[in-house]
């Protein structure tokens, strides 16, 4: 293998084409380890092993003696490793936490029918609850207090919320700029647009958030009128500007790859400028385009800061003009104080592996999209 | 080549040993709400005793309990009290419950906007309104106009001494905007007429702090020190530093004990907080 046409690869060649292979394994290696990392954190929540009911019969401290080892390892929640490395006074401190938790409970909640689920099994986790205190069945997210709920169909709900709304922004804006700076544009302008476009990406997300937190949405709150002035609606458009430059770029990629035999032959064939490029060049750069917009929407759904400085109430709404929670706004603001180990935590990586899953599989069914079109395009189907 | 690595790796080797046992490292981790004063504390404290090294870092109570069982912090500031399972996982990496020092008390203001006539509020009232029970101000002695709610993002400490001493345990109205902090609240209703929200008294700058009545009959309290101090003020909550006990020694025990002091305690005002009662000094 490597480089060997004729003549002895010099050493340094040797090594660095060692180098470039170890940086690209460990590449793979990363990703691997990344996935089993946010796997493992979340595989005991689909095993069913956690449980959050806030009421739980303690086991009095005095019955130490009475338990067989394995139910007592079970009861205070130790791997084997842990359990056989502790003598008895470690394990009665246990107990005596566990009745402690229990002792802590506020009397109003003791007799509450909420206080005995475990609100981290799947009905409660995607199906509307009537909790005590409400007046109908509701998908609520509230993982902190004494009765966790954790319905994850509200952060679902604003992901793809802010999301679309930034893809129906920026997918015209974007694609549109490129046609015109591709095929339309005189050589001076394009130099000029292309680089501009191009900059917005340069951005932090942090800047956009803070400019849309305290310009946009006033703006915004002041033309359409609505009453919540932070919305999916400005998350959404401040979404689209981080999008725009990722989408721009690939797509005017795209349509200016496209042989010029076509444009010349289309214009020969006396079709106008605007015809040609809607007719020829843009159907003839679809996959191209079509990737762009996918890998926006990977963009736009992984975006944390600007959703997390625009909105962030977890209402469960498609209204465009309530407020929306993304699934990576609540991994970024909840992690820090999550328990670890905990059901909280366990359900963020949750989320984690769930985003990931939907990235993945996006891609993917953009990969097969993208070949069919090719093909078409080809004249091979 | 094979000389220098030998060396490199003796020197790496040296250097992590005298950086181990370099004596009077205290690392803190923990809280973002006392983040500013743990700084102040760690500056001030490091100025008159050049041997110490104090780093402080945030991330949050949470994070900071993580790192108490990790052993990777000797210190942990915490905004709230330590929960059952995070005692419980001290006890499980080393064999002790974590030591709790009480360090500074912080009164919590219910900020409305200035424009706003209304004065005082019960507890229970301020938990209807933030339950969403209540949702126009009329109900509550205000103009008819509906009520916008400011709230903290779920990870705060305040966010959760809120929902459990005013709101009772009840959920927060899903309608309640999460601001990424007290500033941003405060920012929000000074621009809406109708807004109301709530943090630390000290930063209500601006808005309106409405005086606080624990209950129907009970005279209506400003936030103010002297009766965040003397506990009349009905909402307030205590702030505070854990350490394993096998390290609470030498170096450490000094700066937990001068944090307690009176000489600790004159700075937790400069940061926007309360000290210690007197009895509960060092």
């Amino acid at each position: 293998m490597g480089i060997h046409r004729g003549h002895q690869a010099r050493p340094v060649e040797w090594l660095a084409e060692k180098f470039i292979f170890l940086v690209s394994l460990s590449a793979i290696v990363m990703v691997f380890l990344i996935f089993l990392f946010v796997a493992r954190e979340a595989l005991p929540l689909f095993f069913g092993e956690t449980n959050t009911a806030l009421v739980q019969k303690p086991i009095p401290t005095a019955d130490l003696e009475k338990l067989s080892p394995a139910k007592l390892q079970q009861y205070l929640e130790l791997t084997p490793a842990q359990f056989a490395a502790m003598d008895k006074d470690t394990l009665k401190s246990l107990m005596d936490v566990k009745q402690e938790a229990q002792d802590e409970v506020p009397e109003e909640f003791r007799n509450d029918p909420d206080a005995r689920i475990n609100t981290t099994e799947w009905r409660y986790l995607v199906l509307p609850h009537q909790w005590n205190h409400y007046d109908k069945p509701e998908y609520i997210w509230q993982p902190v207090g004494q009765i966790q709920k954790y319905n994850i169909i509200p952060l679902l709900v604003g992901t793809l919320k802010t999301t679309l709304i930034g893809l129906l922004f920026a997918v015209p804006l974007s694609v549109g700029a490129a046609i015109y700076v591709s095929q339309m544009a005189r050589p001076k302008m394009r130099e000029i647009i292309k680089p501009t476009i191009e900059l917005l990406s340069g951005i932090p997300s942090v800047v956009v958030g803070f400019f849309a937190l305290l310009v946009m949405a006033t703006v915004l709150q002041k033309v359409f009128g609505y009453q919540t002035r932070l919305n999916a609606f400005v998350a959404g458009i401040a979404l689209g500007f981080a999008v725009i430059p990722v989408i721009f770029s690939i797509a005017e990629d795209a349509l200016t790859s496209v042989p010029r035999a076509y444009t010349q032959a289309a214009l020969a064939l006396g079709a106008s400028r605007w015809q040609t490029a809607w007719q020829i060049v843009l159907p003839a750069a679809l996959p191209g385009v079509f990737a762009a917009t996918v890998l926006g929407f990977g963009r736009a759904i992984g975006e944390t800061m600007i959703v997390l400085m625009v909105c962030s109430a977890s209402v469960m709404s498609w209204s465009i003009f309530d407020s929306a929670r993304s699934i990576t706004t609540t991994i970024a603001a909840e992690m820090a104080e999550a328990v670890s180990g905990g059901p909280h935590y366990r359900i963020l990586f949750m989320l984690g592996a769930l985003l990931f899953a939907v990235t993945f599989v996006s891609n993917m069914v953009a990969g097969a999209v993208i070949q069919r079109f090719k093909l078409k395009l080809e004249g091979k189907r | 080549m094979k000389q220098f690595i030998k060396s490199f790796c003796v020197a790496a080797v040296a250097v992590g040993i005298s950086a181990s046992a370099s004596a009077g490292n205290i690392t803190v981790k923990g809280s973002d709400t006392l983040l500013i004063l743990a700084q102040k504390w760690a500056e001030n404290y490091m100025g008159s005793h050049a041997d110490v090294k104090i780093s402080v870092t945030g991330g949050g109570t949470g994070t900071g309990f993580a790192a108490l069982q990790n052993q990777t912090t000797d210190l942990c500031d915490a905004s709230r009290k330590a929960k059952a399972a995070e005692i419980a996982n001290c006890i499980k990496a080393f064999n002790a419950r974590p030591t709790e020092y009480k360090v500074a008390l912080d009164g919590l203001s219910v900020y409305v906007n200035p424009e706003s006539p209304l004065k005082e509020l019960t507890v229970a009232q301020v938990g209807d309104i933030f339950t969403g029970k209540t949702k126009n101000w009329k109900e509550v002695g205000g103009p008819d106009a509906p009520i916008t709610l400011y709230s903290r993002e779920n990870s705060s400490g305040t966010y959760e001494f809120f929902k459990e001493h005013v709101l009772k345990g009840h959920d927060f109205a899903a309608s309640a905007q999460t601001m990424p902090g007290t500033a941003a609240i405060v920012q929000a209703v000074l621009k809406d007429k109708y807004g109301i929200g709530y943090g630390g008294a000290a930063y209500g700058g601006g808005t309106k702090q409405l005086s606080i009545k624990k209950d129907d009959t009970s005279p209506a309290i400003d936030p103010t020190e002297n009766n965040v101090e003397s506990g009349t003020y009905p909402i307030w909550r205590y702030l505070y530093v854990y350490v394993n006990p096998a390290l609470d020694k030498g170096d450490i025990a000094a700066y937990l004990n001068w944090i307690r002091s009176d000489d600790g305690q004159k700075y937790v005002k400069e940061v926007g907080y309360f000290p210690l009662p007197k009895n509960l000094r060092n």
